[in-house]
This record gives structure tokens, C-alpha cells and sequence, in this order.
């Protein structure tokens, strides 16, 4: 666990960076939205060919084979621009639910589509506006040799614009028998899949999506794997918890760039901005507060790679892999946790010290706050991770 | 195919260790049974002698220093081992030494071939105990305010003024000793000396903190001769030397972690505050209990990323300062929690009616006031990060 960058590493943490402050620095990302446009087309097929998607993607599959650490470094760039792609929900989220659920054929037909992103995925999890595994209702009925999925999720993150949607449900293998949760892939242009696009404060597009009768072959139910140990009760939840908890670990390391390009921004205006006859960062009451910014940011991007590293260790069949297996949980939480609570530091700190240009739409602080707040609520807030951690600790 | 020559040292070392360290040397170190050295030293049985004596011959109570003083002349990779193969038995740490920590490592940058080899094999062996003459009660934060005269009498210097927070000062054999040799210039008229504390008109006096421990104290130098040849370094050349000094202490500091209290936290709350549902009946202060838990695994992840990136060449120098204000606040928070876990409990000074634990957690409590004062206030240690890592410029 937190291992020192490869060369390779290095490599990709440079080219990613890179290719994301040239092609889609933050001015793209408010271009989109003032076009009204989720995201830019032409820039999500060159993501895919650069390999950033299919990072976490085994080479038999399609995809580059470099690890979740690496995904977690495309990530952060991603996030240090805000890039507005399918890349955190097809590359990361998709990709683990079909590494973490799908069986062997599955994961043979779907993961060379994600990672060329011709297919993009969308979680459909929540049905509310918190996040809550143990709160879902979406059913899932044995209908032949399919299923017919009926209920509704809401805030699902790409909603409108996926071309297949992800979505968990209580599904009973027979009738009578125990409902487990399942995931089944769904096609967004399917027969009953009514979508709301939800324009929401990050500009970022999330969807309502309401199923009624929608029929899914038993083959895109992902199904594979039940062996990855949980601290949930069922095997279905233990999968889910899985991808869950990678989801969380790669929101981490977008939040993580996210800060540090905020705090990058924000400590070049103390140097710049000058009052009273001297740059503001002269003054000891801001170096203290942007100091605490940069110890945060620090223990932060620990946390982030030791939960990425962890997720590499746990591939292998070794006892170390099982070690590593058993810390995940603990360390998503930790690493969402801290992410969130540094994000949203660094995102007020960023406005406070930029003065009255930091309540511009002009200036980019608010589109990082803006921002900050969803990556901080999506798949548990640092409070529901706190509890977590409690919990998994056994108090 | 034959072993590579680390791995002869590892196996060397744990045959070695399998010998040398007594079984009651690998068990968990309590306060009182830590080993300071000296002339006269005090030692809690005669494993503790022994460990030391055998550790200090092999020079490997400072593996990383050259052979030539004393030291266990071990590279960067052999010492990762021999501290590994320590950790795999348990292995007590055989002497805790400011000579160790701080001041050996200066000597070695900044002293001549004589003082080296007249001060630093006693170091290693513990045979000598250093104590830290840096603060004066008009130099805390402004370290190099202080005022302490040492004149030029010819054949030696006479050095007058005082000393505060001289850790273990009454204990000490030697001290080194920031001293004032120029008063026209701040920075530019501090020198570094070290000197005998049996020397006449060297004076000590505990100092009684809050929590009833007296582990710092007053130094009086009143007309104390120092023999010249007991200058580090170049006259008025003292400052580059204390500032090398206090990375070591601060490092020190956070590294070895601030004493805590035996009582792990969530389990002390478990059993004074109860659980409802398999939860913490205090909401409140379990959610701030697990924050603090997050925040001191993130603090170990750092260090152990830190760590890594050392050993593979990286450059660290922007994490040291924040190790040491981190982990002051971490100790603070976690002690807060403690005592307020424990209830009135946790407010027992001594006596019956108390739990030994819970006594000591009082006052480690208190004790914790001070790790944010100490080696560099917190608020030092903050400008540090600005300054030098941010590079803010100062005010005008």
C-alpha cells in the first residue's frame, strides 16, 4: 500500500494531465454548459483512445491492464479541470461492475466496449436524494427466461445520456424464493425506460429514470461472481459492495485533483493579489489557513492511494490479496470521507480568499464548488462514512 | 544460486538477534522502563543493561552512523532490514537518547574529527545522556532572540544566562547549548557549544507542569568556563547548526508519536458509554471518535507513504514540517476524546476509586497540552509549511 509511483505511472500521471488541461480545461466544461450540453462528444472518443478508459480493463479485454491505481491517476487529472466525460461512470463505475458482477462471458462481451466507449454506463442506485444500499425497491420479476424490472431511481449520475444504465434491483431467482439484490444491464433505448434529465447545479447531467415493464434477458443479469466477501448480508449486496466501494475509492481521487487544482489556483492569488501595499499571503492569518489546506491535502492523497493500491492488491489469489481484500471497505470509507471533507474546505476557503471575484460566474471557484458538492453527496457523504467506519469497527 | 548480500545480512541479523536480544526485551515498553543512559545510568533489570550494552557494541543503537565513531556503518538498505528484523521480535527500542536523535546528527554534519571521536562513540554506547539548552525565557518562538552571553576570555569562553525547557536538564550529563557570541547581528550572532553539566556554576531546577510530571526543567549558567575547543562549528555560525538540529527534533517528535495512553479509544468508550444496538450511545461522540480514528490512519499512511518515497530517492522535504503539527493535534484530539469517553472517570488525579489506565489517561491528558508548544509551536510549525513550502512571501 502506498507505493511511490512507477515509471509508468509517471508516464500516464504526465500525458493525462496533459491531454486534460489542453483539450478540457475548465473553460470547456463551461462552454458545455452554457451550449447546454452534458458533455462533448468528440472529446469522450478521444479519451477512449488514449486508453484512459479502459486503464482498469484487463488486456484480454480490450483494455490497457494498468490497475485501478492507474484509472485513480487518470481520475485526478480528470478532476483537476472538471472534466465533464463519461469516464468516472463507464470507465470506473461500469468497468468494476462488470470486473466485480459480470461471469466469465460477460465480462468477455461487455469490457472491450467500455473500454473503446461505445458503450457508456450509468449507476442506477438511489432512489432518493441520500445515499442509502439498504433502501432500494426496484423489483425485478422472473418473466420466462428474463426479467421484467419495475420502479424508479433517481439523481443517477450520466442518466440521460448513457447508452445502458446499471441498475440494482430485488430480484427472487423463483417464484416464492428469497429476493437478493442483482444488477442488470439495461439498454437505455428500451421499451418503458422513461428518463427525466435533471439539470442540477454542477451542470453535469443526472437523470430521473423510471422503469415500467422493462424486459431484460437473464444474460444481462451480472451474475458472476459471489465471492468477494462484504460486510453486507447476501452475495448480490456483496458484489455491489464492491463495486460500490471502487466507485467511492475513484470519486476520491477526482475530488483529490479537484482540490489540489483549487488550491494550486487559490495560493497563486495570495501571491498575486495585494492589499495594503503587499501580496495577501504575506499576512500569517491566510498562510495559517492555507497551510492547514495543504496538510489536509496531503493526508488526503495518502488515503487515496492507499485505497487505490489496495484495490490492485486484492486481485491476486495470494494471502496478501486476501489482506487487501479485507481493507477495502475500510479504506473507501476513509478515503470518500476525507476527500469530501478536504474538497469542501479547500472549495469555501477558495471562494472566501478569491474575495468578491470568487462570487463571479465569470471566475472558475464556483464551478468547482458547485462541483465539489455533488462528488461530496454521491455514494455516501463523509458522515455516512464516519458511521461506517464506526460500524465496521464494531462500534 | 547464492543469496544476495542483503539477504546474508538479514539472515545474519536474525541469527544474531535470536542470541543477543533477552526474551524481556521483546515485549511492549512501558514509560517507566525507558532507557536513557548516562554516567549513571538507571535501568529497569539487567536485560535492559545487557540489550544495550550488546546493541551498542555492534554500533547498532545509530546503525547509520560511520564505524569509525562508534556507529553500526550500516547502509540505507541494511539499516531498513535490521529495523525490520527489530519489529519482527518486538524488539524494545535499547536506548532513547537526545544524543541519538539530535545532536549526533548535527556533530556528524557540522563538528570537527576530534569532537566526533571524542563525543560520538559515548553516544552509541549511552554512555553519556545530552540535554537541549535552546529555549530562554525570552526566546521561545523567537528562537533566535535569545540572549545567553558567552564571552571571549582568551584561553575559554564564560558563558551567563538561562535556560528553560531544558528536557531531563537535571538528568543530563552534557548539554548543547545555543549561545549568544555577537550582539550586533540576531541570526548572525548565535554559536553553538556543548559543555559539562558538572561544570561550576551550572545550576538545574525542575519545572512542575500541569499534569504533576517534571520532565523539563530551569538552567542557570552563572561564570561557566567552557573550554574552547567545545565550539561546533564556526563562530557566530550557530543558527545554520540549530535549525539542522530541530528538523532532527521535530522528526523525532512525530515519528516515535507523542506518549498516548494505553487505552484504545473506541474500546475505552465501548465499556464507560455503552452501546445501544451495537452503536455508541453517545451519537455525538461517536462520530467524532471515529473522525479522529480516520484522521490518525491517514496521519500513519502519510508516514508510511513518506517512507516509501524516501526509500526509493523521492524528495520528502515538504512533509517533514507537517508530521509534527499533524501529530500534535492528532495526540491532543485523541486524548480530549479519551478522558471525555471515561467520563468523570478520566478526571481522577490518584488514589483508590480509579482505574490505573484512566489515572494515567488524566494525565497523559494534560501532558498532551504541551505537543503543540514543544520542538516549535504549531503555529511555528503552520508559518514553516507557508513559507518554505508554499514559498508566501513575508510581510512587509
Amino acid at each position: 500500500m502506498t507505493r511511490p509511483l512507477t515509471e509508468d505511472q509517471r508516464l500516464l500521471q504526465d500525458s493525462a494531465r496533459e491531454f486534460f488541461a489542453e483539450r478540457a480545461p475548465v473553460s470547456a466544461l463551461r462552454a458545455e454548459r452554457d451550449a447546454g450540453r452534458p458533455h462533448d462528444p468528440q472529446l469522450w472518443r478521444e479519451i477512449a483512445e488514449l486508453g484512459f478508459v479502459g486503464a482498469a480493463v484487463p488486456e484480454e479485454h480490450g483494455g490497457s491492464g494498468m490497475g485501478w491505481r492507474a484509472l485513480g491517476i487518470v481520475l485526478e487529472a480528470a478532476g483537476r479541470t472538471l472534466v465533464a466525460s463519461p469516464l468516472t461512470q463507464t470507465g470506473l463505475v461500469g468497468v468494476a461492475a462488470v470486473r466485480a458482477l459480470g461471469n466469465e462471458a460477460q465480462r468477455a462481451r461487455l469490457l472491450p466496449l467500455l473500454a473503446a466507449g461505445t458503450v457508456t454506463t450509468a449507476l442506477a442506485f438511489d432512489e432518493g436524494a441520500h445515499h442509502a444500499p439498504t433502501g432500494i425497491a426496484m423489483r425485478a420479476v422472473r418473466e420466462g427466461d428474463g426479467w421484467r424490472l419495475d420502479g424508479r431511481k433517481r439523481f443517477v449520475p450520466d442518466g440521460a445520456t448513457a447508452s445502458h444504465i446499471l441498475v440494482t434491483a430485488l430480484a427472487a431467482p423463483a417464484p416464492g424464493a428469497a429476493e437478493t439484490l442483482a444488477l442488470f444491464v439495461v439498454d437505455a433505448a428500451a421499451p418503458g425506460v422513461a428518463r427525466r434529465p435533471l439539470a442540477m447545479a454542477d451542470s453535469r447531467g443526472m437523470a430521473d429514470i423510471e422503469l415500467t415493464g422493462v424486459r431484460v434477458t437473464d444474460d444481462m443479469r451480472l451474475s458472476g461472481r459471489t465471492d468477494l466477501g462484504s460486510t453486507m448480508t447476501d452475495a448480490g449486496a456483496a458484489g455491489l459492495e464492491r463495486v460500490l466501494d471502487i466507485a467511492r475509492i475513484g470519486l476520491a481521487a477526482e475530488m483529490l485533483g479537484a482540490a489540489d487544482a483549487l488550491f494550486t489556483l487559490t495560493l497563486a492569488y495570495l501571491k498575486d493579489r495585494r492589499q495594503f501595499g503587499q501580496p495577501i499571503g504575506a499576512f500569517q492569518a491566510l498562510q495559517h489557513r492555507a497551510a492547514r489546506m495543504f496538510v489536509d491535502l496531503e493526508l488526503t492523497r495518502s488515503c487515496v492511494t492507499a485505497a487505490l493500491d489496495a484495490l490492485d492488491d486484492a486481485e491476486g489469489g495470494d494471502k496478501a490479496a486476501a489482506a487487501a481484500t479485507a481493507q477495502i471497505p475500510a479504506l473507501a470509507s476513509l478515503a470518500k470521507a476525507r476527500a469530501g471533507d478536504t474538497l469542501h474546505l479547500v472549495s469555501n476557503e477558495a471562494v472566501q480568499l478569491h474575495g468578491g471575484i470568487g462570487m463571479t460566474d465569470a471566475f472558475d471557484a464556483g464551478l468547482y464548488l458547485k462541483r465539489a458538492r455533488v462528488l461530496e453527496t454521491l455514494y455516501g457523504s463523509a458522515g455516512w462514512h464516519r458511521d461506517r467506519s464506526a460500524r465496521l469497527e464494531g462500534y | 544460486m547464492s543469496a544476495s548480500p542483503l539477504e546474508v545480512f538479514r539472515s545474519e541479523t536474525r541469527t544474531w538477534l535470536a542470541a543477543n536480544c533477552p526474551p524481556a526485551m521483546r515485549t511492549p515498553l512501558n514509560e517507566k522502563e525507558v532507557v536513557w543512559g548516562g554516567r549513571d545510568p538507571v535501568f529497569p533489570n539487567d536485560d535492559a543493561r545487557l540489550w544495550l550494552e550488546r546493541m551498542g557494541e555492534r554500533g547498532w543503537t545509530a546503525p547509520s552512523w560511520p564505524r569509525a565513531y562508534g556507529g553500526g556503518g550500516l547502509s540505507p538498505a541494511e539499516n531498513a532490514v535490521l529495523q525490520e528484523e527489530l519489529k519482527r521480535i518486538d524488539a524494545r527500542v535499547p536506548l532513547w537518547s537526545f544524543g541519538l536523535w539530535m545532536f549526533g546528527p548535527v556533530l556528524l554534519e557540522f563538528g570537527s574529527e576530534p569532537q566526533k571521536l571524542a563525543w560520538l562513540p559515548d553516544i552509541v554506547r549511552g554512555r553519556i545522556r545530552w540535554c537541549q539548552g535552546y529555549s530562554e525565557p525570552g526566546a521561545g518562538s523567537d528562537l533566535a532572540g535569545l540572549a545567553t552571553r558567552c564571552e571571549d576570555r582568551g584561553d575559554h569562553f564564560l558563558v551567563n544566562g538561562q535556560k528553560i525547557w531544558t528536557s531531563y536538564a537535571d538528568k543530563a550529563d552534557w548539554m548543547f547549548c545555543l549561545v549568544r557570541t555577537d550582539t550586533t547581528a540576531k541570526h548572525g550572532g548565535i554559536s553553538f557549544i556543548v559543555f559539562d553539566m558538572r561544570t561550576p556554576g551550572v545550576e538545574t531546577r525542575p519545572i512542575k507542569l500541569i499534569s504533576g510530571d517534571s520532565p523539563f526543567c530551569e538552567t542557570f549558567l552563572t561564570d561557566v568556563r567552557v573550554p574552547k575547543e567545545q565550539l561546533v562549528g564556526r563562530l557566530n555560525g550557530g543558527w545554520e547548526i540549530a535549525k539542522r538540529l530541530l528538523t532532527h527534533e521535530r522528526q523525532s517528535i512525530s515519528t516515535s508519536a507523542f506518549g498516548g495512553s494505553r487505552l484504545d479509544l473506541a474500546a475505552a468508550a465501548k465499556e464507560s458509554v455503552g452501546l445501544v444496538c451495537g452503536q455508541l450511545a453517545d451519537s455525538d461522540l461517536r462520530s467524532r471518535i471515529a473522525a479522529c480514528r480516520m484522521q490518525e490512519r491517514a496521519f500513519h499512511l502519510t508516514v508510511r507513504r513518506a517512507q516509501a518515497e524516501a526509500r526509493v530517492g523521492g524528495n520528502i522535504d515538504h512533509l517533514a514540517p507537517l508530521f509534527k503539527y499533524a501529530a500534535a493535534s492528532l495526540n491532543q484530539q485523541r486524548l480530549e476524546l479519551l478522558v471525555e469517553s471515561l467520563g468523570l472517570g478520566g478526571l481522577g488525579w490518584e488514589g483508590e476509586g480509579f482505574d490505573a489506565d484512566a489515572l494515567r489517561a488524566t494525565r497523559h491528558w494534560l501532558r498532551s497540552k504541551g505537543n503543540s508548544i514543544e520542538g516549535g509551536t504549531s503555529e511555528i510549525n503552520l508559518n514553516v509549511v507557508a513559507k518554505r513550502v508554499l514559498g508566501l512571501p513575508d510581510p512587509v
